[in-house]
């Protein structure tokens, strides 16, 4: 990653004037930096997708089958069928621009394509070519031209340099969902075998062990059982998770980075403390699946039939099992799915129960038919019903903001519940400017499957617009620490922070949790999950208090 | 010079010729343009909207899609953005509502700022303001010429023009009297929202680099009916009694080319019809559309309702029996419980195989899992 340019010379490059050329003959430039890598041929046979060969986007050939263009123009047409929102958008844009700088990797590259309008138009020439009749008179006049070669490229370009973030839709007239068109239009690209490896990779995975990450069923205990060895020095109190435990209460699934990679796991910490302390106390049983051990689902970036298939392991493990109802951890997208999609393609769970929380006697009517609970509402409750003995100081260090991930935000709504939880676990919390929170919340730059290494420059171009909000509030309130409620996030916001804005850390909201959440018969904490020295952290947090704190 | 907008224009120039020096050089074509062209514009108008709007309806809604802008209804203490994140149908109804009368998602509009390394957000309402300008300004006028397909002439219709001609101003020269019929401020707000609505696709280098001919050529037909009406009413003084003579005719099918009504007013009326008959193939089918918008017009209780997916069909999965089989050994050997124990015999034989096949997707994985490391 020697080429990533400086946070400075990316600032500087950074212009927001258009080409005069005319958006048509500007040929997409699939360039190092920007574009992923191709997907891996095996992953795609594991899965039974077209055309698996080995490939890379920077070469011209991209041994395409011979009637691709009939393959796109056939899928196109079904998916104007299948989806009125496709249609509808297809049809009725005005192309007002409101949308146009509301995007973060517009916002951050300056790249005119990537206007959401401009981004849905690449589609919509086509569409006006193959689909409509007066589009097809009049040609390029009207933004109208056949699909070729270099339309192709240029799909793939923008296509995945889109994070499905919703954000251009809120503020759309008439509420055209970008992300729309990107799934459709990814969709089509995997009918031709064009996927990147870094969503195709862990769809296979995830396919065939449970999760993104290829963990085997028993190295996903032994990782837990790690944090246990961790919290067992921590607190002085050993948390035994259980694994695909028939007859249990409450099926548990989280997003399998978090027991992979920092700062992640503390989050993954924070769940088995949680659990912990709930059975002991209260005496619920919650468990892990080895089987449904994925909340992500990047078959969501894939197409509509991958999710599906992705997903359909959390209600089969969850009938398998005998639970009740299930419970998801902190993750994106993820909870797109659950919120908007699992119940209608996977459902009815009609084997499960209501969702009711037995500590408090809450019932979770918002979800009385998905019968999945987030973690977020789950905790909050507890808190409100003063069911969990916390203690907050053990955070005093932290000056802490909240980034509300894209999904959660626009395709769910989840924006009190975690920060009702922050402020519980928490003494300093500071939210971020008002243009950059809850619905209008910006990505983190690297969603949808973006998040892999080789397009850094692209990431932290679109991570800009929330580093430049962090900053804010840093600079404001001594703002040290992003709380989030995303595995993708936690991945990839510490790249981003000490890119745009050092000395600012990440952390999943249940990592505070755990910090505060005290265990019967625990020893003197004087670590945090993070096994540093509470002495040292509070002693560095007070030198600077004075000045920042208000 | 953007060939978008001139070829647009010429379109509209060319539109206006053919309708004036059609009417001045063979009389006989207002018959033409006053009768049969705009029926043949409001069939195809009226055919081609419900058209539209059919083959949109007949396209499936799969998946509830809603965009949430406010807080979701789920804790009872926690206070719920009822109309924004609507969970149910006379939420939506509202959430509709607002955004059909008053533009609400638009009135969101910010405008971004790179200043000094930062992201900075300004206050950008004058997209909203010329948006609704417009609309309404559009809708009064329309409301107003019902004068012309009645007799007598409604009260609403009466009093709406009063209101519009509430401020009243007079301009008496010889060239020019302005204010003996009423001025309308409909008419010249619509010319103003108009006129406004281009120069910001001529002048934001952002719209101009994303708008089409068909962006220009409806702002140029609307100027060109605002135009042509005004002058019609405070310039030329068209006799009105004829012009309305002809309109009402074409409302009782008894038709009549009264002699005294000016070629400007079968310019007039030539414009109207083309907008009529282009309607339902052009981008102004937002105004069916917004009705249609599933991120818009759908409940947000998607985890306490089931939607339906009327093509929902099975896929392929990977089931846990595949699954357990694929990692039995490795399952009880960490102690994870198994749903069925191997047979001792056929162990070895069977072993083989699942055993050999982790290694590739493992390599696969590998892959995943370090490559965060590469970037470091």
């Amino acid at each position: 990653m020697s080429d990533l340019p400086t946070a400075e010379e990316m600032l500087g490059n950074v212009k927001h004037r258009p080409p005069s050329t005319d958006w048509m003959d500007v040929p997409a430039e699939i360039r190092r930096g920007i574009a992923c890598y191709a997907g891996n041929p095996k992953s795609l046979e594991l899965l039974g997708h077209p055309n698996p060969r080995t490939w890379s986007c920077f070469d011209d050939d991209w041994q395409l089958p011979e009637n691709w263009q009939q393959i796109i123009h056939e899928g196109f047409k079904e998916r104007l069928e299948k989806f009125r929102s496709f249609k509808v958008f297809m049809d009725i844009c005005v192309r007002c621009g409101a949308c146009a700088d509301k995007c973060h990797y517009f916002i951050g590259t300056g790249d005119p394509k990537n206007m959401p309008v401009l981004r849905a138009e690449l589609l919509r020439s086509v569409y006006r070519n193959d689909f409509t009749r007066v589009g097809k008179l009049l040609g390029k006049i009207n933004g109208a031209r056949p699909m070729n070669y270099e339309v192709l490229k240029e799909w793939w370009s923008y296509l995945f340099q889109c994070s499905e973030c919703r954000r251009c839709s809120l503020f759309c007239p008439y509420g055209i969902d970008t992300a729309e068109i990107t799934i459709m239009g990814r969709e089509l690209l995997n009918l031709l075998g064009l996927n990147i490896d870094w969503i195709v990779t862990p769809v296979a995975n995830c396919y065939r062990t449970g999760n993104h990450l290829g963990i085997q069923p028993h190295a996903f205990k032994d990782m837990l059982d790690f944090f246990s060895d961790d919290l067992e020095e921590i607190t002085g109190i050993r948390p035994e998770p259980q694994f695909n435990k028939k007859g249990a209460d409450i099926l548990f699934v989280t997003p399998s980075g978090d027991v992979f990679a920092d700062p992640g796991t503390y989050t993954a910490m924070g769940y088995m403390m949680l659990f912990h302390f709930l059975q002991e106390k209260y005496g619920l049983d919650v468990t892990w699946s080895t089987y449904a051990s994925e909340g992500g689902n990047f078959g969501f970036f894939t197409s509509h039939e991958t999710m599906k298939r992705l997903n359909a392991k959390m209600y089969a493990e969850a009938r398998r099992l005998g639970v009740k109802w299930i419970l998801g951890g902190e993750c994106g997208h993820m909870w797109r799915v659950i919120h908007q999609y699992m119940d209608t393609m996977n459902g009815p769970a009609d084997f499960l129960e209501m969702p009711v929380n037995p500590i408090t006697g809450t019932a979770f009517t918002n979800a009385a038919s998905t019968k999945m609970v987030h973690i977020a509402e789950f905790t909050a409750d507890l808190i409100k019903h003063g069911k969990l003995d916390l203690d907050p100081s053990r955070n005093d260090h932290l000056k802490v903001t909240f980034h509300d991930s894209c999904n959660p935000a626009r395709g769910m709504g989840l924006f009190d519940e975690p920060r009702y939880v922050i402020n519980k676990t928490c003494k300093h919390f500071y939210d971020m400017p008002e243009n950059s929170i809850r619905e209008q919340t910006f990505c983190c730059g690297s969603g949808s499957g973006l998040n892999a290494g080789e397009d850094m420059e692209l990431r932290m171009a679109g991570g800009l617009p929330r580093a430049s909000a962090v900053k804010t509030v840093r600079d404001r309130h001594g703002v040290n620490m992003m709380a989030c409620v995303c595995a993708i996030d936690r991945a990839v916001l510490p790249d981003l922070m000490s890119y745009w804005v050092p000395e600012v850390d990440v952390t999943g909201v249940h990592e505070l949790v755990g910090n505060a959440l005290n265990l019967a018969g625990q020893h003197e904490r004087t670590m945090n999950l993070r096994s540093e020295e509470l002495a040292e952290l509070q002693g560095t947090a007070e030198d600077t208090e004075g000045q920042t704190d208000e | 010079m953007n060939k978008r907008y001139i070829l647009s224009l010429i379109a509209v120039v060319v539109l206006f010729l053919i309708a004036y020096l059609g009417v001045e050089a063979v009389p006989a074509s207002k018959w033409l343009f006053g009768i049969l062209i705009p029926y043949v514009a409001l069939i195809v108008f009226v055919a081609g909207f419900i058209r539209r709007l059919l083959s949109w309806s007949r396209s499936a809604v799969p998946f509830a899609i809603p965009t949430t802008g406010g807080q979701q209804k789920s804790l009872k203490w926690i206070k719920p953005s009822t109309i924004d994140s609507p969970s149910s149908k006379s939420a939506v109804f509202i959430r509709m509502l607002l955004e059909i009368v008053t533009f609400r998602s638009l009135f969101r509009n910010t405008r971004m700022k790179l200043k000094e390394g930062r992201v900075t957000y300004q206050l950008e309402i004058f997209l909203w303001v010329g948006a609704l300008a417009f609309h309404y300004a559009f809708f009064t006028v329309l409301f107003r010429h019902l004068r012309f397909f009645t007799h007598p002439t409604p009260l609403p219709v009466q009093l709406v023009e009063n209101l519009d001609s509430f401020f009243r101003m007079e301009i008496m020269q010889d060239f020019i009297q302005i204010g003996v019929p009423g001025v309308y401020l409909s008419g010249l707000v619509l010319l103003a929202a108009v006129t406004y609505l281009f120069l910001r696709r001529i002048f934001i280098g952002n719209v101009k680099y994303i708008s089409l001919a068909s962006d220009y050529f409806p702002l140029f037909l609307i100027f060109g009916i605002a135009f042509t009406g005004i002058m019609m009413r405070y310039v030329l003084k068209t006799d009105v009694a004829a012009a309305k003579e002809l309109t009402m005719g074409l409302v009782t099918f008894r038709w009549s080319i009264p002699g005294n009504v000016s070629s400007i007013f079968f310019v007039h009326l030539f414009f109207v019809s083309v907008l009529l008959a282009y309607f339902p193939f052009s981008k102004l089918m937002h105004l069916g559309g917004i009705f249609f918008s599933p991120t818009r017009n759908m409940r947000t209780d998607t985890r306490a309702v089931r939607h339906v997916n009327p093509w929902n069909y099975p896929v392929n999965v990977h089931t846990y029996e595949e699954y357990e089989d694929d990692f039995r050994d490795k399952m009880i050997e960490a102690g994870l419980p198994v749903d069925k124990m191997p047979e001792p015999q056929e162990a070895s034989a069977e072993d083989e195989e699942p055993a050999a096949k982790p290694e590739e997707p493992e390599a696969g994985a590998a892959d995943a899992a370090t490559a965060p490391e590469e970037k470091e």
